[in-house]
């Protein structure tokens, strides 16, 4: 048995819903591969069924057919309480419990699992400092006295509480106010990298896909694969029409974002430049250029020392063969 | 700041049963400088009066247990079969229950099956079945839904959903049923008299038909000093008893 905590694998396979009384499946055939402690992110539009597939995993919607496994075992052999006692889950209301503290919200899990007080209180204590929010101040607050952003990050760690192998979040993110969001986004990328559970994330914005998924699955209606894949990947090579209308404009844009300074060859600083670090992205860097007005932008390595310097055409040559918009004039 | 809100909260709290007092008090004091006939003097004394009110709470702390012990699983029920026309054809019955005139229903069953304390708790029973039934039902599905999936998704089993998450957060709309029902069989408890099942209608009645308006006042004064009181007191308890957070 591997470490409990970690991820494990899921899989799906020709997973099928179809409602009484309509034509087509809200989910066809559905088959996926997620691989233990892989972020794998549902991209697509509303009604598309992401929802749904997700939902069939821990079997608040049970499928129509197909089998779905996670680490091996049949989910649709295990008793639901169990199976999902076992998969943290997250949704965009949050759906905390009004009428209990914090503190008792995130043991729910725990307590059904019959841990003692004291571990499930030690539990509590840890959780809520891994969400940056102060024990002393919020465990025993009620969750209306907490802001959106507040709520949001005890949803997620009520989903953790057990510490589950696998998390299915739906749109986590999605009712917050946009600076929370990428904050959240920000931390939840840095909670992810140290817990490195199996998870599947539902959202409709591909922003959020690119910043925060190892894969990312594009799905069109009846929840069918587009394409799957790294988000650089789809950025740089669109599986079809569908995809690269999905994307939207801003493809090299959202590509920079993804390649650390650190990646690319530099050139010889020059003295009068401002100063980017190895560790920003190529995004930050073609920002300071646009900024500026300057020709290029030096770059520091760890140290602080000046390491070499990005120009215009450093940054594009990153992305490859320079492509032309299809139907330009030379 | 704290201090002085708390000071009002007393006051407030207990505005009610000082006004009931003196209220009583006056009553009293006013039959005390009475020259009582023999008719009025036989109703118009400590243990008569006692006995009369007793009834009358008996009758309506009976009827209201009994419908809480039976309108509240009926819509758990319900609620639980998820059928449109199992609510409907539940909340219809109930509406007739409540639609039929107390008296009608008191003097029905009397004539139907037999007078007396048991027939008079039956007709309450069905009389406050309503509010209580429709204010669980309606609590109940006003839940969040998303509170409710959340719990589901967590791996509560039904019956922890409705224990830990429904019931309690129903649990002010129910109580608020329950209250309404308690004040409803205080008055209703007062047609009792018409089947011989006792209670103040009892001295209510007889004020009316001997023409004793003392009697008349001392019933009718007590049976509204006894709505107020049980109001009173089922809002000190829905206050202790309502979830923090809510």
């Amino acid at each position: 048995m591997p470490d409990p905590t970690a991820g494990v694998g899921i899989e799906l396979s020709d997973v099928t819903k179809r409602y009484p009384g309509q034509e087509h499946g809200a989910v066809e055939d559905f088959s996926l591969r997620v691989e233990p402690g892989e972020l794998l992110m549902f991209v697509g539009p509303s009604g598309c069924g992401k929802t749904t597939t997700m939902k069939m995993i821990n079997r608040i919607i049970e499928p129509t057919s197909g089998s779905i496994t996670i680490d091996g075992e049949d989910v649709l052999s295990l008793d639901p309480n169990e199976l999902r006692r076992h998969i943290g889950y997250v949704i965009q209301q949050i759906g905390l419990f009004p009428h209990m503290t914090i503190a008792e919200n995130i043991a729910t899990v725990p307590k059904l699992l019959g841990w003692s007080k004291a571990r499930v209180a030690d539990r509590v204590d840890e959780l809520l400092r891994t969400v940056a929010l102060d024990p002393g101040v919020f465990a025993h607050r009620y969750p209306k006295q907490l802001s959106g952003g507040q709520q949001q990050r005890v949803g997620v760690a009520r989903a953790l509480a057990a510490d589950p192998p696998v998390m299915l979040m739906d749109e986590p993110f999605g009712a917050t106010d946009p600076i929370t969001r990428l904050r959240l986004q920000e931390e939840f990328r840095r909670l992810q990298a140290d817990i490195g559970k199996t998870i599947i994330f539902v959202t409709h914005d591909f922003d959020e896909a690119v910043r925060l998924g190892d894969r990312i699955a594009v799905l069109s209606e009846r929840s069918r694969i587009e394409q799957c894949d790294t988000p650089a990947n789809i950025l740089a090579d669109p599986a079809n029409e569908y995809v690269a209308g999905f994307i939207g404009r801003g493809a090299g844009l959202m590509r920079l974002a993804l390649i650390p300074i650190g990646e690319v060859p530099l050139e010889a600083p020059d003295d009068s430049s401002a100063a980017l670090g190895v560790q920003d992205s190529l995004r930050d860097a073609l920002d300071l250029l646009v900024l500026t007005g300057g020709q290029r932008v030096n770059v520091t390595d760890e140290s602080g020392s000046v390491a070499g310097s990005l120009t215009h055409a450093g940054i594009s040559a990153a992305l490859g063969a320079p492509r032309l918009p299809t139907g330009t004039a030379p | 700041m704290t201090v002085h809100t708390g000071q009002r909260n007393a006051l407030r709290r207990f505005t009610t049963p000082i006004a009931v007092v003196l209220v009583l008090g006056a009553v009293f004091a006013w039959v005390g400088t009475l020259d009582l006939d023999s008719i009025e003097s036989r109703t118009l004394n400590a243990e008569h009066l006692l006995d009369r009110t007793r009834e009358h709470l008996v009758l309506t702390v009976v009827s209201s247990a009994l419908v809480a012990v039976l309108a509240i699983p009926t819509a758990v029920l319900a609620h639980r079969v998820r059928s449109r026309i199992v609510k409907a054809v539940v909340i219809g019955l109930g509406n007739i229950g409540q639609a039929t005139p107390a008296v009608g229903v008191v003097i029905l069953l009397a004539i139907v099956w037999r007078t007396g304390f048991t027939t008079a708790l039956v007709s309450l029973v069905a009389y406050c079945f309503l509010p209580v039934l429709r204010n669980t039902l309606t609590g109940l599905e006003q839940v969040d839904a998303a509170t409710r999936e959340a719990a589901r998704g967590m791996g509560m089993t039904p019956n922890q959903v409705l224990w830990r998450i429904e019931l309690p957060l129903a649990s002010p709309v129910i109580l608020a049923g329950l209250r309404t029902a308690l004040v409803f069989s205080v008055g209703v408890a007062t047609i009792a008299t018409f089947i011989n099942a006792g209670g103040l209608g009892d001295m209510i009645v007889n004020g009316l038909k001997l023409q004793r308006f003392s009697v008349l006042l001392v019933g009718a004064v007590l049976v509204a000093a006894i709505a107020v009181l049980i109001d009173w007191a089922a809002g000190l308890v829905e206050d202790r008893v309502r979830p923090r957070g809510l």
